[in-house]
C-alpha cells in the first residue's frame, strides 16, 4: 500500500527533514517570533525575511475530524473510513496540523474506531516509519 | 459625492445555457459557442458587437477559440479570474468595472464544463488542486468535500448546529429543482428520510450535502445601463460588485488562521454593502454558492442575514423555501439543478429579476448572487431595471 508522500517546497522541506527526524519542527519569525504555519519566505506580522525552525512539544488538541468514505485514491478506499484530524498544538494554539489518529506508531489510518473521536480529545504526536507525523490519544 | 464607481452602471442583457446532463456528446467548446450565442441573441446583439471577454479558472475554453468560432470582434479587454467557482460572480463584476470605465462596450462571461462525464480534479496526483497539498493529502484529505467536512464539523461543533440545518438546504434547493424542468433532479423529489439514511461521502457530509457532477454551459452579456434599455429583455443592473481574499486565508484549507469560520464571504460582504443602497432586509431572493450545503449557512452569516453562528437556525421553520424569510436557489443551484461552478446561480438571479423563474418569487426586485465560499470569492448584487 502507497499512501501519497508529502509533495514538498523550498518553504516546507526543513519541517518534513525534522520529522524524518522524529522531531516536531514548526516554522517561526527568527525577528519577531512569531509561529507560522503553512511556512512561506515571510512573516506576515513584521515583514522579516529571517526565520528559523522552532521544536515544539507534540502535544495537542484535536480541533475537528473527518470520517471520509469512498469515492477515494485506491490505497486510502482500502483503509475507509479512517479519519483525518485538525490537532490544535498546545505551545502555539493557531497552529494547526492536519494528520491522522492511530493506535500507534505506524498504524492503519483506520486504527482506532470512529466513534472513539471527539473535539478536544487530547493527543501527541508519533512519527511512521517513513517520518510523517502521527497522533495517538494521551489517554487510550 | 463619491467616484461614481460601477453601481447601476451597466447591467445583464442577455443570458443562455446549454442542456444539463450527466452527459452530453459534445464537447465543451461546442457547448461554450452554443451557450454564448445564445446569450448574444437573448440581449438582442451580435456577436460582431462583442469587445470583452471574463470567465474563470476551471474553464477548458480559452478566448480565442471562442471568439474565432462565434465570430466577435475585435476584443479589447479580457481576463480570467482564479479560484474556480470563487470566481463565477468576479467575471460579471469585472466586465462591470470594464464597461463602467469606458474600456468595454458589450462584455461576454461564460463557463463551460463537462465535469459530469469528465474525471475528477481531484483524482490527479500531479496537477493537484490550488491548496497546500504536502499538509494534507499525504494524511487523506482528498478531496474539496473532506477539506469542507472538516470545517463543516467544527462549525456543528461550535455553533450547536445540527444535520437538519444542513437537510433544510438541501431540501429548499431540491424542492426549486422539482419546479425546474431544465434541472438534472427535476423528478426526483427529497425526503427527510432520504437524507438521514444515505451513504457518508465525508462525515459529517453525507451524499445529499454535496452538489451534482454536471455537463453543460452557461453565458451572459454585460453593457451600459442606457444601452441596455434599447435590448429586447428587462435589464437587470448590477448594482454592487465584490470579489474577497481575507487577510491569512487559506483557501480550503482555511485551517490556519485565527478565525477559520470567517471565510471570504464577510470580506466580500463588507466591501458589497459598503457600495450598495440596500441592506441584507432588502433582498427579495438569493443565490447561494452551494458545492456543499454547509457554505450555505456560512454565507447566510458571512453576507449578513443573520448572525454569527445563526446560519443553521437561520435555516429553520421553511426560511429558505419560497415565500420564507429568504428563498434561495430558486432554479435548484449547484445541489439539485446542475454543478457548472456556479454560473447558473446568475442566470437565475437574472430571471428572478425579469419575473421569468420556473419558481419565481413574487415582486422581486433585488437579488443576491454569490460565488464559491471557501476560497477567494465574489458577489453580485443585482437590481430589476424597470
Amino acid at each position: 500500500m502507497t499512501l501519497l508522500t508529502p509533495v514538498t517546497d523550498p518553504e516546507g522541506a526543513p519541517f518534513w527533514e525534522h520529522a524524518r527526524a522524529g522531531r516536531l519542527h514548526i516554522q517561526a519569525c527568527a525577528d519577531c517570533g512569531t509561529f507560522r504555519f503553512p511556512p512561506r519566505p515571510c512573516c506576515p506580522h513584521c515583514q522579516s525575511f529571517a526565520r528559523e525552525w522552532r521544536e515544539v512539544s507534540g502535544h495537542g488538541r484535536i480541533w475537528s475530524y473527518v470520517v471520509p468514505h469512498p469515492p477515494l485514491l485506491p490505497d486510502y478506499a482500502a483503509q475507509a473510513p479512517y479519519n483525518v484530524i485538525v490537532v490544535e498544538l498546545a505551545d502555539a494554539p493557531r497552529i494547526r496540523l492536519v494528520g491522522n489518529l492511530v493506535a500507534r506508531a505506524g498504524a492503519r489510518l483506520d486504527s482506532v474506531a470512529p466513534e472513539r473521536l471527539r473535539i478536544g480529545a487530547r493527543v501527541r504526536v508519533v512519527f511512521d516509519p517513513a517520518g510523517l507525523p502521527q497522533w495517538v490519544l494521551e489517554r487510550s | 459625492m463619491a467616484a461614481a464607481g460601477i453601481k447601476d452602471a451597466t447591467a445583464v442583457v442577455g443570458i443562455g445555457q446549454t442542456a444539463f446532463a450527466r452527459h452530453l456528446p459534445e464537447d465543451e467548446r461546442t457547448l461554450a459557442c452554443r451557450a454564448v450565442l445564445a446569450a448574444l441573441d437573448d440581449a438582442g446583439i451580435a456577436p460582431a458587437e462583442v469587445d470583452a471577454l471574463a470567465s474563470y479558472t476551471m474553464e477548458e475554453t480559452d478566448e480565442v477559440e471562442l471568439a474565432k468560432a462565434v465570430g466577435f470582434g475585435d476584443l479589447t479587454w479580457f481576463g480570467r479570474i482564479g479560484y474556480g467557482g470563487g470566481g463565477s460572480c468576479a467575471t460579471v463584476a469585472q466586465l462591470a468595472a470594464a464597461i463602467a470605465a469606458g474600456q468595454a462596450r458589450v462584455g461576454v462571461a461564460w463557463r463551460s464544463r463537462k465535469r459530469g462525464s469528465g474525471a475528477r480534479p481531484w483524482t490527479d496526483t500531479v496537477r493537484q488542486l490550488p491548496t497546500p497539498a504536502q499538509w494534507t493529502r499525504p494524511f487523506g484529505l482528498l478531496r474539496p468535500v473532506d477539506e469542507i467536512a472538516m470545517l463543516t464539523r467544527r462549525y456543528l461543533h461550535e455553533y450547536g448546529a445540527t444535520r437538519d440545518h444542513l437537510f433544510n438546504v438541501a431540501l429548499a434547493c431540491r424542492n426549486r429543482a422539482n419546479q425546474n424542468p431544465d434541472a438534472i433532479m427535476y423528478d426526483r423529489p427529497l425526503t427527510r428520510e432520504m437524507y438521514m439514511t444515505s451513504r457518508w461521502i465525508s462525515e459529517p457530509l453525507c451524499l445529499f450535502d454535496n452538489c451534482l457532477e454536471t455537463d453543460g454551459a452557461l453565458a451572459c452579456v454585460v453593457v451600459g445601463a442606457e444601452r441596455a434599455r434599447d435590448c429586447r429583455r428587462t435589464p437587470v443592473l448590477i448594482h454592487a460588485a465584490a470579489q474577497g481574499l481575507p487577510a491569512q486565508h487559506h483557501g480550503m484549507v482555511n485551517y490556519w488562521n485565527d478565525d477559520p469560520l470567517t471565510g471570504p464571504a464577510w470580506t466580500a460582504a463588507r466591501h458589497l454593502w459598503k457600495h450598495a443602497d440596500l441592506t441584507p432586509e432588502d433582498v427579495d431572493v438569493a443565490q447561494i454558492y452551494d458545492a456543499f450545503t454547509a457554505l450555505v449557512p456560512l454565507s447566510l452569516e458571512g453576507y449578513g442575514f443573520c448572525g454569527r453562528g445563526e446560519g443553521g437556525a437561520f435555516t429553520e421553520q421553511g426560511a429558505l423555501e419560497t415565500g420564507g424569510r429568504l428563498p434561495i436557489n430558486t432554479g435548484g443551484g449547484g445541489l439539485s439543478e446542475a454543478y457548472v461552478h456556479g454560473f447558473n446561480l446568475i442566470t437565475e438571479g437574472v430571471r428572478q429579476l425579469r419575473g421569468t423563474s420556473t419558481a419565481q418569487v413574487p415582486g422581486a426586485s433585488t437579488c443576491l448572487v454569490t460565488a464559491g465560499e471557501g476560497v477567494p470569492t465574489s458577489a453580485l448584487l443585482l437590481r430589476r431595471g424597470d
